[in-house]
């Protein structure tokens, strides 16, 4: 026998998780005393916000759950933002919380919070545990929710009484789940429908999504592409699929994407959605909804498929499964490629006077990062530059997609980086959402993590001024009480540099491309736009 | 158009609470909605009345489909089934009409469950149009009253919901 808060280390090892994140407090004590016992490197974050963000960050990269602590009540209640987060962009994450005692539920006890109630709409499963001996199916069928079919968070709510209770240890090896049977093998009548149409098309086009990534077919799609040869357009979640430098890429769609990907969007006359769930932001429904084009939406998700546009062809499965024998099946090679010449952003480049251009530091950026450089931009005018004027090669660009949660870059970069150690990752935030999490600072400093950090600071909240000079009303802005940057870095013993000029380029890539955790402070008009 | 859906779930506690909020959180509307043990113990069975449209019907299945607690879903609107509703329904009575009422109730098919000096307390089992029925025949004694159980469901013939 041993206790329940053990046997939760134990099964979190047999599950292959090295690293936790986050915070600890009353009603989670037994676990951590386990915690702290075992081998497992236990991350401590500033806020559970940003435990769970590090997780996802974490999961992100390893292609596997990322896990996260919080105590009852309010630090779990903490944890609503990045579950949300996470289930908008179907990210795996596995969160534990602390719970009051099982008697003491529906009391109003000190630090109680019913949050599987609260994070119900915000994950695909939950569970508040009352026995203790149904703790390692539980885990096991945990995991199992969160990285099968679409991907997602799961919280496992725990008394603190039922992490004291003796059990006997026993961790299943398999698990199957009578109501949960995701479709793995897709239908191949469909499969062979879809082959055909595509190599019917005059000019077809692949919209690829981050569901791509979250069911690890990377080298799958891009074999696919290598031999049938379809031009790629990717949303703001796909980036990275395809280098931006092959032939074949013609970048990112939507609202805040290339105009020469939502022209090839416009003027193709087959669509095929992978992996991508048709968000409004990456989707303009009068391109897709013209009667002269053939909808192909591949997805694992069925719910996903005739949601937000209506399909021709739809077909459920799991995209490396079907990336496979699509590559098997077709066997024509497509040479059609859509007019790239068209100018992109990155040439529009306006310049104020006496300020810095980010389009042009985020370029200058692109250009010397390595290979396999992965980005981090949080919510705002920052992650739109840097979507479109940072190449995505190998690497990845890591965001709040369907959330679009401010302050989620820095604690996604440092579960990253957890992930990865010898990773090189760029951070791109406004001073907005730095602000939300500059004290995470210190888990950067703590764990030593090279982390550059690039903070646009316009003293505005930009996007929400671009709104409001567009409305002519009324400005909010940061101005009064920004603080001094390079101070709080410096309190932080983080290197930092400030630029302000165009001329200070060379310099700031310089200082960010030497060793250890930095942090860039950009001084920018407020004038800046995205558009 | 008046859909009517049915739902086999795990029983277990939180299922009535997920799928109640996801109808309110994407929108749909539950007209009524029963829910009850099956012969299985371990399976609950719901039938649930909503307002849609096809396309918002498929959406509705869809997701319905993708809740973790779910074993089958299936929508009754068109096929043959069985449909009951139980209506309890306290009328004013007095010593005056109260002949008159319990005809009344004996023609709708209705039985009387509970009699007071002032009221009579008639119970129908029956479809939704009946159940209304007798509701319109009693405006005019004076409803003090009414609970509704709202409709359960089940496919006509020997075909199953779940083998």
């Amino acid at each position: 026998m041993i206790e329940a808060a053990e046997s939760i280390i134990k099964s979190l090892e047999i599950e292959g998780v090295d690293v936790v994140f986050g915070y600890p407090g009353a009603m989670i004590m037994p676990l951590y005393e386990k915690l702290c016992e075992s081998k497992i490197r236990h991350v401590l974050m500033r806020s559970e916000t940003a435990a769970g963000h590090a997780a996802s960050g974490y999961a992100r990269m390893k292609g596997t759950a990322g896990v996260c602590f919080a105590t009852s009540g309010p630090g779990a209640v903490n944890l609503i933002q990045p579950l949300a987060t996470a289930y908008a962009d179907s990210i795996p994450i596995i969160a534990f919380t602390g719970q009051v005692a099982v008697r003491d539920i529906g009391t109003d006890a000190f630090q109680e919070a019913d949050i599987t109630g609260a994070a119900e709409p915000f994950v695909k499963y939950s569970y508040l545990v009352k026995d203790a001996k149904d703790l390692p199916h539980i885990i096991k069928e945990a995991f199992y929710i969160a990285k099968s079919g679409r991907n997602g968070p799961v919280l496992i709510d725990l008394p603190v009484d039922v992490q004291r209770e003796l059990i006997e240890f026993n961790y299943p090896e398999s698990i199957a789940v009578r109501t949960y049977k995701p479709t793995v093998k897709a239908n191949m009548m469909q499969i062979k429908r879809i082959a055909a149409a595509l190599e019917a098309a005059q000019k077809p086009l692949i919209i690829a999504g981050g569901g791509i990534f979250g069911g690890g077919a990377v080298n799958e799609f891009r074999q696919f592409i290598k031999k049938a040869g379809f031009p790629v357009v990717t949303t703001m979640m796909g980036l990275g699929l395809l280098p931006e430098h092959d032939p074949k890429s013609l970048g990112m769609i939507g609202l805040y994407g290339k105009k020469s990907a939502n022209l090839a969007v416009k003027n193709a006359d087959l669509l095929c959605l992978i992996g991508a769930r048709v968000g409004d932001r990456a989707v303009r429904a009068e391109d897709f909804q013209s009667h002269d084009k053939t909808i192909i939406h591949i997805d694992v998700d069925p719910a996903e498929i005739g949601k937000n546009i209506k399909t021709d062809i739809p077909l459920v499965g799991e995209c490396k499964y079907i990336l496979n024998e699509l590559t098997e099946i077709i066997t024509k090679k497509c040479d059609f490629i859509p007019p790239k010449t068209l100018p992109q952003p990155k040439e529009d480049f306006t310049d104020f006077a006496v300020f810095l251009n980010p389009k042009r530091l985020i370029n200058a950026i692109s250009e010397v990062c390595g290979e396999n450089t992965v980005v981090a931009a949080d919510a705002g005018q920052n992650q739109i530059w840097a979507a479109r004027n940072f190449t995505v090669k190998n690497g990845r660009f890591i965001v709040s997609g369907g959330m679009g949660t401010m302050g989620y870059s820095i604690p996604a970069a440092i579960g990253v980086s957890i992930a990865e150690p010898l990773r090189e990752i760029f951070v791109f935030c406004g001073d907005g959402s730095f602000q939300m999490m500059m004290g995470e600072l210190a888990v950067i400093r703590n764990e030593k993590l090279p982390l550059k950090i690039i903070l646009m600071n316009n003293s505005r909240l930009g996007m929400v001024y671009e709104a409001q000079k567009e409305i002519n009303g009324s400005f909010t802005d940061l101005s009064g009480g920004n603080p001094d940057f390079i101070k709080i870095a410096e309190a932080y013993g983080i290197d930092s540099m400030r630029i302000s000029d165009n001329d200070d380029i060379k310099r700031a890539v310089e200082f960010l491309s030497s060793g250890g955790a930095k942090l860039l402070e950009c001084i920018i008009s407020e004038e800046e736009t995205t558009k | 158009m008046k859909q009517i859906i049915s739902v086999l779930t795990e029983n277990r506690a939180g299922v009535l609470s997920r799928i109640a909020g996801m109808f309110s959180r994407r929108g749909y509307n539950i007209d009524s909605l029963a829910v009850g043990e099956t012969e299985d113990s371990s399976i609950s069975r719901f039938t649930i009345v909503t307002d849609a449209d096809e396309e918002m019907l498929e959406q509705i299945l869809k997701q319905l489909n993708k809740m973790i607690d779910t074993i089958k879903v299936r929508s009754l609107t068109n096929e043959p089934a069985t449909i009951r509703e139980l209506l309890l329904i306290k009328v004013s009575a007095d010593d005056s009409n109260r002949g008159v009422i319990m005809d009344l109730a004996a023609t709708a098919g209705a039985v009387v469950v509970d009699v007071s000096p002032q009221t009579l307390t008639l119970q129908l089992c029956s479809t939704p149009e009946k159940t209304e029925n007798l509701r319109l025949l009693c405006v005019k004694y004076g409803i003090k009253e009414i609970v509704r159980t709202g409709i359960t469901a089940m496919q006509k013939g020997s075909d199953v919901l779940h083998k």
